[in-house]
This record gives structure tokens, sequence and C-alpha cells, in this order.
């Protein structure tokens, strides 16, 4: 089942057996800044909903178990691992997608522009969780969190700065196989200068 | 080929679809009502299949179908075994698929994979690999080449060589784990069969499904636009692809399949172990007088896979006296397959490191010892090189890398808990070219339109070979238009085997070189449709060379070794590769430092193991094996040397998406000699193995 809102592109949905209520609650998400009302099986994550329910593919399924990151999207800015979250449990959540980064306009994100300037990608499957984990990543730092390799003595509360030891440890949990990493690095440097 | 689009650092054309998340790869394409299928792994390693009982899977809401053994379509027998899915109840290996639940979800397919229960009659199995098994044979081919070469006497050269090493290498098990799971989605019209499916070759995933299903091939389209990488696991068609149109077929409804990451190595092949005695007998100068080079690995009962490990000693050194050989021991095991440079990768491993112990032993340069063994001819075919610039990479990365000012002995330099040190290797990897086919189609608006049933797997096909076409045509890149990656298109061999851009592009030159010249005698506007030209460079691309033709490289690392956890971190890893014109700066780089990573992943962080008792992987998903991250990865150098081989196709290139992983464990593994004064010979290159040897010997 699907409910209309105004700002929402319909998805046609068929009612079938498989999603009959009772193992199925409505949720309402944000998703790049338009709502959407579905109602959704208790079994599934964020990454399918987006991926099957809403045809908003650019989130990837690599592992489908938290392990490779592929599937990174900001939820309320904070970047997470969408393939181990119930959609269920994310009602009123305000979601951005590698579609979503953005904005409405033809421009994509500078980190994107980065990303093409230094060819930080080849087979692209890891790419946008990649950017949404960076989004979130630059966040974090200038909301003053350590990571594994800040010196100790930092002073907490204030921005960390991202020299390349601290840009690898944070975007650790990106995974790779091209090995585009050295470059993935250079497009993180080049929208924090 | 003259022209200004060859070589510049063309942006990759499919980038922006990439990072805006438009591009589409093979389970996203949603097509109305489509449904999900899921697989039931076999859960013995050897037996038979005899009751499927699927009435609670059926009996969950939303279920499609459960295929076995017992009701799966039938298909034709196929050439490669492991094609041959839910045809008859026997189970070859673990993880084998014995049914595949369908659904209306993902959700619905994976409990009802869940509910199938399945009884076996399970047989005895043999799955622990020892060199010393008395079943281990001589394959008759390795890699399409003999299994065994010998020139000279080796035994008695070795014998009764001045200087000899004798030692034996081991590499594990290594899974290929594209970050895209194989995936396919199916769906049928009537006998009409479209598959969007994640491969490197679309031509050859046609021509299996048509005998499988007993099509014409043009009955079958299939779509494989973008690839989230494969690194030869997806060379050829895997089950995927044949359950997913089964199950389109049982159902009557487009069908996606996806493979869980956990159920990769099982069913899409693997980079088999190999245990490796190397026996190097040199005179005091150094010269090489024998080399030995003899391979164990494993395959399956399904299918003869050899880890052509002791090819390159085939390629690399002069001597008089050769053996490159290999046996092979058939298991109850997973089937192994192709694994980026399979054979190259790990056997130069092997070579490269016992290269450095000769010259531990003889006291001479690492980079100077090779130097001094550089063949005048391939020394196992005796042809001349089309063109070989080892020796120049060797001292340009020797140059770049500081390599003058290195202190030769073992554990010299400490910094704080760290021992560092420095190493070298070489690295090959032949140049493989296929026939193909492509169109090159002249537009009345200027515009050029190039078509190919290429795959772009992250290499940059499409950027590149319109800058081939640009180049033949003698107009602006922009003009160019480049369609890849469907049926539809003239057909052409896959990514694999370093060969695509030299095979695609070798077609299409000449299409684009065969329109050049129709344009140029035509007057007047061109009609509407176009005009059109076809190439097949069939008989010219496949003909025999009279040269070995091969790619070279120089590899470096500075390694760092934790003393107190046993860690080795690489800080510096340089690459300088000769393999011919290089035809996209920026595409080129991405793929020479990528594979250097993966280099750098089978050194120090890759490690399957196959559990003897289970008969399958104990290290099945990224948890558990662990591919490089970003916290492991310095900044990777690779360069180039431009060379001019008129000896190859009309680019002048060699292929470039292998050699970049060839050599670089060895290059690491010999900087860890260096800075510990410990030898390891087995892979990967773990704390706990680092530390343990710290402790015995320190």
């Amino acid at each position: 089942m699907y409910t209309e809102s105004p700002a929402v592109r319909k998805v046609p949905r068929a009612m079938t057996s498989a999603n009959r209520p009772g193992h199925h609650s409505e949720v309402t998400l944000r998703v790049n800044g338009k709502p959407h009302t579905l109602l959704v099986d208790h079994r599934r994550v964020l990454l399918d909903l987006l991926r099957e329910d809403l045809d908003l593919t650019g989130a990837k399924k690599g592992c489908d178990h938290g392990q490779c990151g592929a599937c990174t999207v900001l939820v309320d800015g904070r970047r997470l691992n969408s393939c181990l979250l119930l959609a269920v449990t994310l009602d009123g959540s305000e979601v951005t997608t590698v579609e979503g980064l953005g904005g409405h306009g033809e421009e994509p994100h500078p980190l994107q522009r980065a990303f093409l300037d230094r060819d930080a990608l080849q087979c692209g499957y890891c790419t946008p969780g990649q950017l949404c984990s960076a989004v979130g990543m630059l966040t974090e730092a200038a909301a003053g969190h350590p990571s594994h390799v800040t010196d100790p003595a930092t002073p907490s509360g204030r921005p960390v700065p991202l020299d390349r030891p601290e840009i690898r440890e944070r975007m650790s949990g990106n995974l790779c196989r091209c090995g585009a990493y050295p470059r993935i690095v250079e497009a993180v440097e080049d929208v924090i200068r | 080929m003259t022209g200004t689009n060859l070589g510049a650092p063309a942006e990759r054309r499919e980038g922006r679809q990439k990072v805006t998340g438009a591009a589409r790869y093979a389970a996203e394409y949603t097509l109305p009502g489509r449904a999900h299928a899921w697989p039931v792994p076999a859960a013995v390693p050897r037996g038979r299949v005899t009751a499927v009982d699927t009435s609670a899977a059926l009996a969950l809401p939303g279920v499609l179908a459960v295929l076995t053994p017992g009701d799966a379509p039938r298909l034709a027998e196929p050439e490669d075994g492991t094609l041959a899915v839910l045809q008859d109840p026997d189970v070859p290996h673990r993880g084998w698929c014995v049914a595949l639940a369908v659904a209306e979800t993902l959700e619905t397919a994976r409990a009802a994979a869940r509910a199938v229960r399945v009884t076996y009659d399970r047989k005895p199995h043999h799955a622990d690999f020892t060199e010393a098994d008395p079943d281990a044979y001589e394959p008759d081919e390795a890699g399409g080449q003999a299994g065994r070469v010998e020139r000279g006497d080796p035994e008695a050269a070795y014998a009764a060589a001045g200087v000899r090493v004798d030692v034996t290498y081991r590499v594990p098990p290594l899974h290929n784990h594209p970050m895209e799971p194989h995936a396919s989605t199916a769906h049928w019209d009537g006998d009409r069969l479209t598959v969007y499916t994640s491969s490197q070759g679309g031509t050859a995933v046609r021509s299996v499904l048509a005998q499988l299903f007993g099509l014409d091939e043009e009955g079958i389209t299939v779509v494989a636009e973008h690839v989230g990488g494969g690194f030869g696991s997806k060379g050829t068609p895997r089950p995927d692809v044949v359950l997913a149109a089964m199950a389109a077929r049982h159902t009557g409804r487009p069908v996606t399949l996806a493979l869980p990451r956990r159920y990769l190595p099982d069913v899409v092949g693997h980079r088999a172990p190999t245990v490796q005695r190397l026996r190097l007998g040199a005179d005091p100068d150094g010269r090489l007088t024998a080399l030995l080079h003899e391979v164990t690995t494993h395959t399956s009962r399904v299918k003869e896979f050899v880890e052509y490990a002791a090819v390159p000693s085939r390629v690399m050194y002069a001597t008089p006296a050769l053996r490159s050989a290999h046996r092979v021991l058939p298991l109850d095991v997973p089937s192994p397959s192709w694994m980026r440079a399979p054979g190259e990768a790990p056997g130069m491993y092997a070579l490269e490191s016992a290269v450095d112990e000769l010259a531990g032993v003889l006291g001479t340069d690492p980079v100077e010892l090779r130097i001094r063994n550089e063949p005048d001819r391939e020394p196992a075919s005796g042809k001349p090189f089309s063109s070989r610039h080892l020796a120049e990479c060797l001292r340009e990365g020797a140059r770049r890398f500081g390599w003058a000012e290195r202190d030769p002995r073992p554990g010299a330099r400490r910094e704080g808990p760290f021992l560092l040190g420095t190493g070298v290797a070489a690295a090959t990897y032949p140049v493989q070219v296929a026939p193909s086919t492509a169109s090159a189609q002249a537009l009345p608006d200027g515009t050029f339109t190039v078509r190919i049933n290429a795959a772009d797997i992250g290499t940059g096909a499409r950027t590149v070979l319109a800058q081939v076409a640009a180049d033949a045509l003698g107009v602006p890149l922009d003009r160019v238009r480049t369609e890849v990656g469907r049926s539809d298109l003239p057909p052409a061999p896959l990514a694999g085997g370093s060969m695509g851009t030299a095979s695609w592009g070798w077609a299409v030159h000449e299409a684009c070189a065969e329109l050049a010249c129709r344009l140029a005698g035509h007057t007047g506007p061109l009609p509407v449709e176009g005009i059109e030209v076809r190439a097949d460079t069939a008989g010219k691309a496949d003909a025999d060379s009279p040269y070995a033709r091969h790619a070279f490289g120089a590899q470096f690392a500075e390694v760092a070794v934790d003393t107190v956890t046993g860690e080795t971190r690489v800080r510096r890893l340089l690459g300088v590769f000769a393999a011919g014109h290089i035809l996209n700066a920026r595409t080129a780089r991405s793929q020479f430092t990528g594979a250097m990573t993966m280099g750098l992943g089978m050194a120090l962080t890759e490690h399957s193991t196959l559990d003897a008792v289970f008969g399958d992987f104990a290290e099945p998903d990224l948890a558990a094996y662990h591919v490089p991250a970003h916290a492991d990865v310095p900044d990777i150098e690779a360069d180039w040397l431009d060379e001019d081989d008129p000896h190859l196709n009309p680019m002048g290139s060699k292929g470039i998406g292998e050699i970049g992983i060839v050599g670089t464990a060895a290059a690491v593994g010999n900087a860890v000699h260096h800075a510990t004064g410990i030898r390891f010979r087995e892979l990967p290159l773990t704390p706990d193995r680092v530390l343990t040897a710290l402790l015995s010997e320190g």
C-alpha cells in the first residue's frame, strides 16, 4: 500500500498477501526532502525501502551486513549503514541519499565534482556510500568528534583538523575493491580546502 | 595512429551517473511485477539430496515457488559444470545450490529459503589440501598453456650450481569480492529472454544461455551496462544468471537474484591456494644456471581449473635450464576460477621472493641481480620480445624511490618500536588480444556513434574507446558517442586477461579508419540514417605473433613493522610499468594503483581458509576476509615508461588491468625481510605470524 502526499512521486505497489497489515506498520520518512508514507514489512531495512519501494537505487547493497559501507546514507544528518536499520524504527526521520546530495539543482555536490576531478572511482559501486560517508564524516569532524588517530591532547569540542591519516581512519568503514582510496582521500581534501 | 586524444587524461564518461546514483546495476532494474530469488546452499560437503520439503516455505505468504533439483527447468549440459544448477541431486561441494526460493519481496524470499528443509545422503569427502597427496596429478594444460615446460637439464644444472636457493612459498585461497555481488535480473517475453547481469562479458553470457535453454542467440538480450567490479569472477557466466532465468521462466515473472555476500566464495570462484617450490641455481656472479618452479594447487570435482603460477617463470629470467611445472589436486571443494592476474600474481610472489633470497645469499643488490639476468629472448619459447623494458622500469623506480641510499643490511633501520625496510620485485603480464567486432556510424549532425558490446567494469572502456575512435576519425573527442554493455551491439570479447581495450580498440579503430575513408570519398550531405561501417578483426587479432609479447614493471615498497604488535604497515608503494602506449593517463593510473592496492591486501590482510571438515571457506564475508580499507593504504604511486611497440595493435597498447597486482606482495614481503631479517614464506603477513617470529627469533 502506498499513500500519496502532495510532493511525492507515486510508486505503484500492488497489495499482495506478502505486505498485508499485521506484520506491517505505517511509517513516514522524508527522503531527500520529500515526505513518503509507506506501509512497511517489519523485516524491511532502510536500504531495501529506498531501493525497492522508492526506486532510489543509489544506495548500494554490497554485503547486507554492515561490513562494507556501500549502503551508507545520512539519517538526520548522521552517516549510517542503511542495511542495518529497520525501516519501521525510522518514523519521522530525514534521510539523504546520494541522489539528494546535490540538492535540487543541476550542479552536483562539490564532493561529487571532486570525485570526478580526481577519478576517485572505478566500478562506481562503493561510490554513493563513500560520498555519503564523507559528507557525514566532515560534519563529525567539524563537531569535534575524535577518531582513533586523533591526538588525545586535542582540545575537545572544537573542529578536528582533517589530515590524511584522519581522513583514512574515518573513511575506513567504506570498502573499495577497485582501490580508489588515494584518489578518494584527495577528493575529500579538495572540498576541505 | 595519429591524433591527440589517445593518452590524454579524459574524464570517465559514466562518472557523473556513478557519483549521482543514476547508474543502474543488474539488480536495480525494477521491472513491473519483479520477484526476488534467494538460494539454498548445500549444508553437506558431499552427497546427494534425497528430499526437499518445500511445504513450510510455500506456506509463507508471498512465496511464488521453490525450485528444486526435482522440478527446476531442464537445461542442456553446460560446458562449465558450475552452471549445471538444480539439474540433479548430486552435491559436489558445500554451498552448491540445492534449491531456490522465489517470492514477492526480498524478505520473504530469504525467509522461504531458510524454511526449505533439505535432507541429504551424506558421503565421505576429502577437502584437505596437502602437496604430498597422491591424488595430485600433472595437468596437460595450465591457463591454456602446457602444464609443464622444461629446457636443458634442470635437476642436473641445479645440483651443479655454485649458489643455490631451495625455498617453498605458500599463498592461501583468495577471494575476488567485487563490491557488487553477482546479480542478475531475468525477464521472459514468450520465448524471448532478457537478462540484466553483472558480467565482464555479455557476449559469452548470451551464447551460454542460448545453449543451456535451447534458444537462438537472437532471442536473448544481455544487458551489462554498469558492472560493480569482477576481477575475474564475472569473466564467464556464473550460476546467478542461470538461476534467475530459470526462476523467471518457472514463475512467469521477472526475477532478480542477487547472491548474498557470504555465498559468493562457494559459487563464483576463488584463487586456489598454491604451494610453490622454487629452486634457483646461480654462478658466483649471480647469473642463473637453473630455475625450477614447481606448483601444487587444488581444483574441484566439478571442473579442472589450474592456478598457473609457474607460468611467469617461463618469461622472466635468462637461464640455460628451466622447469616450470604444475600439479593439481581435485578435492570436494568449491570450484576455483580466475582472480586478477591468475597465475602471475601468486607465481611472481614466489619467484620474486626467491630472487630476493638469492640476492641475499650472493650479497648482490636485488635490482642489479634482476638486471643481470635479463634474457635476450623469451626463455621458454626462444622468441624475441616485441618490447621489454623491465630493466628501465627497475632503474627508474630505483631512482624515484631513493634505492641508492638503501642500507642493504636487514634489520638495520629502527624508529622507536618500528623496524623499517624496503623491498623490490618485478612484475609481468602477458599481452593477450582476441577478435572483436565493432561498428562506427557518421551522422548528418557531424557526430559519430561507436557501438560494441564491450563491458565497462570500472576500467573506463567507454571513455578510452571514444578516444580510439576520435583519433582514428580525426575528430574532437566530444563528437564521439560510445554504446557498450548490450548484446544487441556488435559482439565483443570479455573484459578479462587484460585484453579488453586492445581487443575492442582494435575493432573500433578498424571501423573508424574505414569510416574515415568512406567519408573522405563522400560528397554532399550524409543521408538521414548516416553512414555505418562494421569491422571484424578475426584473423588479425588472433594471428600468431613471431614475438613474445608481455608488459613488465617494477614494484618498490617501504614497510614499518611494529615490534610490539607485529603489525606491518606499508608506508610507500611505487610501481613503474612498461605496458606499451598508455591510452588514458587518468584511468590507467587508477587501474595500476587499484591493482597494487589489491596486491597490498594479498601481502598483508587477505586470507581465506578451506576448512577440511566443513569443505568450504571459514572466512566467507567482508568481516572475516579482510580486503584493504582506507587506513591500510598509503599514497600509492604508479607511473609508466611509454613504449613504442609496433607489434601489438593499432593503438600500440598492452593490457594494464592486472599487472599492478603482480609483484606487489613480493615487494612488501621483501621489505618485511629487509626490516626484520626474518623471511616469511606464507601469505599474508598478519600480526600473529610476524609477532610470533619476532619473539622467537628476536
